[in-house]
């Protein structure tokens, strides 16, 4: 591997995290993306130095061809979860007209609750009433 | 033994079939097991005694080692009568306490499948009391230990409408249920440092070690939790929620005495370990004390004599923990005699609660000669428990009292000695208050209490009611007055526990010693005090205790903690989690890449020019992204710094990954301008939540962690690849020349089958989105999106893709 390859994985790997931290979904599919071509370099750079295509026949030293099949794998399901998310941010817009990722609305009434609205009225019940 | 256990299975699996109408006639089945127990247990009783244990084994889950182990000696004997006998008893009152009444309800009138479950529950737990007090092996101890504090809990919540009753219910189980916790752990502990699970594996073979003290001392807060010892004692008045044959059977005779069991199995050759005796001794006394000091305030006569349970288990407690042969003796005498008093007075409390509609000692009067067999009944097993001759309790107590005149442990056997007098001056004064509150009194004290109730409208009780009462109340009679043949029976049965305790004997008269005239002072010191009580009797309901305050404000906290701890971890936010997650990655990374196998030299700037030149525009293309403030434009510079991507993998040696990146690489932007010709062209202005220096400071970081992990990475292969492998086989055995696609293909084929499985998902998924959002188009006709109707925004029509329209 080459200090070319690491910076290159770093730099995509920077831009993926940047965008994922958006709250624009078409940005934070755009980052999945980004991020996923950062890890495929990585794995392929990484498990095997440079080499000649791990063809039977071909002279020259091979390539590890496992890192090659696990990232080829890789690239299509990353495909198939741009694709999903996208279709979401579709839906999304379909519905209020923007693809923005909102806060959970459960989670947010959660946290700002009064901690005694959900307190057990039994729990100070004296021991006295007993039947 | 293991037939009787299944066969209160089935019983109590019977009596809680739904939809059964026999209610109260039930008990007549739920009696059957603990009867037969009873006479199984007479029968083969000599055998017992005579010093060969009976052994059964149940292979349960033979792979990991579980079996049931159970084990009957003398002690588990003498616990398995208690538990059938009182078991069979109470079966029998209950089939009275639930009969309908005449013209006033009684306190426990419920629907009949409801008095079928309590019976069912009540023979369950009767069945997992036997399995307790039998069981050897330490997880069969703990299964039913658990079993019983599971019941325990259902029955005290039987009356699941009543808030106080399901709080009661939780109460118990919380506590009962942490005290199984750390029980399990000692034992596990136990088991590990002694290398046997069984209780008498342990006992004959003591194993030593700091790791033992600990695992005693958690053995011990289990016993003590159950055994409702101080600090942990206040559940069990709680527990009196239950209809009055469940605290009469399992509130004060059976369950409570379960930690009794494992302390007097475990102290006889642990007591010298550690703090156990102290803790005995501080917790036993306090309970001893505390109860008996808050029994003499109750005016509800079941609750006073919950506290009373509290304060005699204390004792009990403290004279089998102590483990010497004289103390253990006297233990086990006074567990028996407690058995049989406070059941029977339980029995009788629930009686009058019946035939008089209330059992609040401020209004009760007149009953000891509307029902003179009852006050007689009750009379007899009050004198047992304040210990007056001639009952078992006299001469258990006598036994106690005299065994801790001199223990030969230093200076806690005084202290014990003070603590059981003072516990006795206590129990003698809060039984003269109760049993002369329920019988004795004319006149209740205080004017502006609750109305007394009129005795001549109290109903007598039948034969059948008072039979049980009444049959304990004459065993504690008759065991005092033959106090020499049930003391050696008893010795036979301790001589189980540890051998010297064979030479204990009960006697009536002891003779003109100490025992005796601390027992003489504890007398009048508990009349007078007594006496001092009931004039200065306010007859108000004393406020809750300490124990249950602290309780609650514990548990108030544990919710509201949880509630804060949960509102910081689940913010709602996806910003807020990636950030977490990101930061997590990083640190990992750094620490993988600062831990790596040492400086990574030799590594080339780049393989090639070429490659520079791909990285590069890779890589910027990527950054422009980042200003990229138009959708469309942010989606091409994606797929152009993809193609890049290809020509690096192309000169990195693979071909395969070059075409399926530019190929996906393409469709992706396809799919992208497709989307987003719906979308508005710009993006809105950046979000607030994370702010712009952190985020551009995480994804710094983040790109460099990737990047020196991955240079420390490649460094770091130990072994050769299975590639190489790979390469040998695929011609002869796949017949490829191609190893990465014989690769996917065959070599590793289910990973392509899984890969096939999730593209195939995603498909379904987006066919459904798009059409659901065309649908909703449609109906929103030419407004477009965003002025649409917002109240039914949410409706997704989720069915299966209708026509080819939905193809992506």
């Amino acid at each position: 591997m080459s200090v070319t390859l690491a910076v290159l994985a770093g730099v995509l790997a920077a831009v993926g995290t940047a965008l994922v931290l958006h709250r624009t979904l078409t940005r934070i599919v755009l980052g999945l993306g980004i991020l996923g071509n950062a890890v495929n370099l990585l794995v392929l750079a990484a498990g095997t130095p440079p080499g000649t295509a791990p063809i039977i026949g071909r002279s020259g030293r091979f390539g590890d061809p496992v890192p090659p099949a696990l990232v080829l794998t890789a690239i299509v399901i990353g495909f198939g979860t741009i694709a999903f998310l996208l279709a979401v941010a579709y839906r999304s817009w379909t519905i209020d007209g923007s693809d923005e990722v909102e806060d959970d609305i459960e989670d947010r009434r959660l946290a700002e609750a009064d901690p005694h609205d959900a307190d057990d009225p039994d729990l100070d019940a004296d021991e006295r009433s007993v039947p | 033994m293991i037939p009787l256990l299944l066969l209160h299975l089935l019983a109590a699996a019977a009596c809680l079939l739904p939809g059964t109408r026999a209610g109260r006639r039930t008990f007549a089945v739920a009696a059957v097991p603990p009867a037969a127990t009873f006479l199984w247990l007479l029968t083969v009783a000599g055998g017992v005694l005579d010093g060969t244990p009976l052994v059964a084994d149940l292979t349960w889950v033979p792979q990991l080692g579980l079996t049931l182990q159970f084990r009957m000696d003398g002690f588990g004997l003498l616990m398995g009568l208690l538990v059938s006998g009182i078991g069979t008893l109470v079966m029998a009152y209950s089939l009275s306490y639930f009969r309908p009444h005449g013209d006033h309800p009684p306190r426990d009138d419920r629907a009949p499948d409801e008095t079928a479950r309590l019976a069912g529950l009540l023979v369950a737990f009767a069945g997992a009391m036997l399995g307790l007090v039998l069981s050897d092996g330490f997880f069969t101890l703990f299964l039913f230990w658990e079993l019983t504090s599971v019941t325990s809990y259902l029955l005290i919540g039987i009356d699941d409408r009543a808030a106080a009753a399901r709080a009661a219910a939780q109460r118990a189980f919380l506590v009962t249920g942490a005290g199984g916790l750390a029980l399990l752990g000692g034992l596990v502990l136990l088991g590990q440092r002694s290398g046997t699970t069984t209780l008498s594996g342990l006992v004959a073979d003591p194993p030593s070690g700091t790791l033992v003290t600990v695992a005693l001392v958690l053995v011990l807060t289990g016993a003590f939790a159950k055994s409702a010892q101080f600090p942990l004692h206040f559940w069990l008045p709680g527990a009196m929620a239950a209809p009055t044959p469940v605290s009469a059977y399992l509130h004060s005779a059976t369950m409570v005495k379960a930690g009794i069991v494992l302390v007097a199995r475990l102290a006889p050759v642990f007591a010298d370990v550690g703090p156990w005796r102290a803790l005995v001794v501080v917790c036993g006394g306090a309970s001893l004390l505390v109860g008996g000091a808050r029994a003499l305030r109750e005016q509800d006569a079941k609750l006073a004599l919950a506290h009373g349970t509290v304060s005699q288990l204390g004792l009990i407690m403290i004279l089998v923990g102590l483990g010497t042969p004289a103390t253990t003796y006297a233990g086990v005498a006074v567990l028996t005699a407690h058995a049989l008093f406070k059941a029977s007075l339980f029995l009788t409390i629930g009686v009058v609660d019946h035939e008089a509609g209330t059992r609040d000692l401020r209004r009760l009067r007149g009953l000891g000669r509307r029902l003179p067999v009852l006050a007689a009944v009750g009379l007899t097993a009050g004198a047992s428990m304040a210990a007056i001759p001639p009952t078992l309790g006299f001469v258990a107590k006598e036994s106690g009292i005299a065994a801790l005149e001199d223990t030969g442990i230093g200076m806690l056997g005084p202290a014990a000695l003070v603590l059981v007098v003072v516990g006795s001056v206590l129990t003698v004064a809060y039984t003269l208050r109760t049993v002369g509150g329920l019988f004795g009194r004319d006149v209740p004290a205080g004017d502006d209490g609750p109305a007394p109730i009129d005795p001549a409208a109290v109903h007598r009780p039948s034969v059948a009611f008072v039979a049980a009462p009444a049959l304990l109340a004459a065993l504690s009679l008759a065991g005092g007055l033959a106090a020499a043949p049930v003391g050696a029976w008893l010795a036979e049965v301790a001589g189980s526990l540890t051998p010297a305790a064979a030479e204990g004997y009960l006697t009536l008269w002891p003779g003109l010693h100490l025992a005796l005239g601390l027992s003489a002072a504890a007398w009048v010191l508990g009349a007078a005090l007594a006496e001092v009580v009931r004039r200065r009797e306010r007859g108000d309901e004393p406020a809750p205790t300490v124990a249950i305050r602290a309780y609650a404000a514990g548990y108030d906290g544990l919710l509201r903690g949880s509630r804060r701890l949960t509102a910081v971890t689940q913010s709602g936010s996806l910003p807020a989690y990636l950030t977490v997650v990101l930061t997590t990655l990083v640190i990992a990374l750094g620490a993988a890449w600062l831990r790596g196998t040492g400086p990574v030299d030799d590594v080339p700037w780049a393989e090639s020019w070429l490659q520079v030149l791909a990285a590069v525009v890779t890589g910027g293309l990527a950054l422009a992204m980042v200003r990229a403030r138009r959708r469309f434009t942010a989606a091409l510079l994606l797929g152009g710094s993809g193609y890049g991507l290809a020509l690096v993998f192309l000169l990195h040696g693979a071909p395969d990954l070059a075409i399926t990146q530019f190929l996906i690489d393409t469709l992706s932007i396809v799919l992208f301008l497709l989307v987003m010709a719906r979308l508005p062209d710009r993006f809105r202005a950046p979000p607030s939540w994370v702010p712009d220096g952190l985020r551009l400071g995480l994804a710094v970081l983040v790109g460099v962690a990737v990047a020196g992990f991955s240079l420390a990475a490649s460094a770091a292969r130990s072994e050769p690849s299975v590639g190489d492998e790979y390469v040998l086989r695929s011609e002869p055995e796949a017949g490829g020349r191609n190893v990465v696609n014989v690769t996917i293909v065959d070599f590793r084929g289910f990973d392509t089958l899984g890969e096939i499985t999730v593209l195939g998902v995603a498909a379904v998924g987006v066919v459904n989105l798009v059409t659901a959002a065309r649908r909703r188009q449609r109906r929103d006709g030419a407004t477009g999106p965003g002025t649409g109707d917002g109240d039914d925004g949410g409706r997704t029509d989720a069915g299966a893709p209708t026509a080819a329209e939905g193809a992506s």
